[in-house]
């Protein structure tokens, strides 16, 4: 229902499954949605478009000096040329952790987020209490997640309020010279692109691995 | 609009209690899914834009917008939309029925499964020319104007009357504020950086960017 009619705001909404269902064979009996296409829709999100794509991007950057470059001053170009590229990420700006510097991204107005390489945010990104600490405390907030800084290390958080979309590089982990861009891939977890925690180290991925496994 | 939307630094929210990544689904319901395609392929039939929906959803009654969960804000949104631009009558929601015809200039619009993938990998660029002088440039301090506009604005209440510097330009984007009522015009957009003590008090050594069209800021 709209909400422009008075109405008592302690009233149990109705069931979002029967309001979405009747909205839907409404509005395909009224030949405006096609249902195969919010199927079409649903899987790209599912099986196409994820955070597997922003881990391709970050292990790309920690083996290719100059699509690095490339990727922190022009972060279309670079990503574009991965095949990345559409809905939501239409304009990306990629930021860098560095020793000294720690980036965090939340959108305070509603849930902006690069999809094009994260695919759709999680619950807690969307939430309300994310969205009003990330600005305000957002110490607070990675200790919520378990992350430690280095001393010395500062935080910088990007409020996404125009449709600029944010996407943190992470720092490469310790004791992975070897490693290839492949295998990289798999230490870039999606909460270290939005900077609530920091890539996997070889023994995280490891003890995740193992408990997989079992 | 001073909306419950607009939640930077708000407290008694509770605890953010993140899903561990591995183990969050990615929909935690059936009609999650449908919500989301329906707002999606509705939106193809081309009666709003990006900031009339987001002002569709930040316009419900704040302890509704904060009860509701993110696919319930945007289902209501939807519902508002479709009735407001007249696509269906209040009386075919209510009834999940066809009462009235559908003109052909609406149903020509219905995107078909195989054009999915295209309007998704197209997107919707927003950046937009402006003959507009660029006002600021990088180092500059500015302030963010002091106002309480009651329609849909991008520039949050937590950096309202407080200075930063101009740390990006971005180029020229379609300014959201007057997109929301169906006038596209473009304006130079920047990234202003704050400190966090001046924004939150002492003891915050947080730098907080933010982006903000140019009628958001003057010279400080």
């Amino acid at each position: 229902m709209g909400h422009d009619h008075p109405h008592d705001h302690t009233d149990p909404p109705s069931d979002p499954a029967l309001r979405v269902k009747a909205l839907e064979s409404l509005l395909v009996e009224k030949g405006l949605v096609d249902p195969a296409a919010i199927d079409a829709i649903i899987e790209t999100y599912e099986t196409k478009v994820g955070p597997r794509n922003g881990a391709k991007v970050v292990a790309r950057a920690w083996t290719d000096p100059a699509f690095k470059d490339l990727l922190l001053s022009d972060a279309n170009t670079a990503i574009n040329s991965m095949g990345y590229a559409g809905r939501q990420g239409e304009h990306m700006k990629v930021v860098e952790n560095t020793n000294t510097r720690h980036n965090l991204v939340v959108c305070t107005l509603c849930s902006c987020y690069p999809w094009t390489v994260l695919g759709l945010p999680p619950v807690w990104y969307k939430s309300a209490p994310y969205r009003a600490q990330a600005v305000s405390d957002p110490k607070g907030v990675l200790a919520e997640f378990g992350t430690t800084l280095p001393q010395g290390s500062k935080i910088s958080v990007w409020d996404s309020t125009s449709e600029m979309r944010f996407l943190v590089l992470p720092q490469r982990p310790e004791g992975t010279d070897d490693w290839s861009a492949e295998q990289l891939e798999d230490l870039v977890s999606r909460n270290s692109m939005i900077g609530v925690e920091v890539a996997l180290t070889p023994t995280e991925l490891k003890a995740i691995q193992a408990g997989e496994a079992s | 609009m001073n909306g419950a939307h607009d939640l930077g630094g708000m407290h008694g929210l509770g605890p953010i209690n993140p899903e561990p990544e591995r183990e969050e689904p990615l929909f935690h319901a059936e009609w999650e899914k449908r919500a989301l395609g329906l707002t999606l392929t509705a939106g193809w039939l081309g009666q709003w834009n990006i900031d009339i929906s987001r002002h569709a959803r930040e316009r419900q009654h704040p302890v509704t917008y904060l009860s509701n969960s993110y696919y319930e804000n945007w289902l209501a949104g939807l519902e508002t939309l479709l009735v407001e631009q007249g696509v269906v009558t209040p009386e075919e929601l209510e009834q999940g029925k066809a009462l009235e015809p559908t003109p052909e200039s609406l149903t020509s619009k219905c995107a078909p499964a195989s054009a999915v993938a295209n309007i998704l990998s197209s997107g919707g660029p927003c950046d937009l020319a402006t003959e507009a002088p660029q006002h600021f440039k990088i180092g500059d301090k500015v302030r963010v104007i002091q106002f309480n506009p009651t329609g849909h604005t991008r520039a949050p209440r937590y950096v309202r009357g407080h200075i930063g510097s101009i740390s990006d330009y971005h180029g020229s984007f379609i300014l959201p504020d007057e997109n929301s009522t169906g006038n596209k015009i473009g304006q130079h957009l920047y990234n202003v950086s704050f400190d966090g003590d001046m924004l939150w008090g002492p003891g915050n050594d947080s730098t907080i960017h933010v982006d903000l069209w140019q009628s958001y800021l003057e010279k400080a």
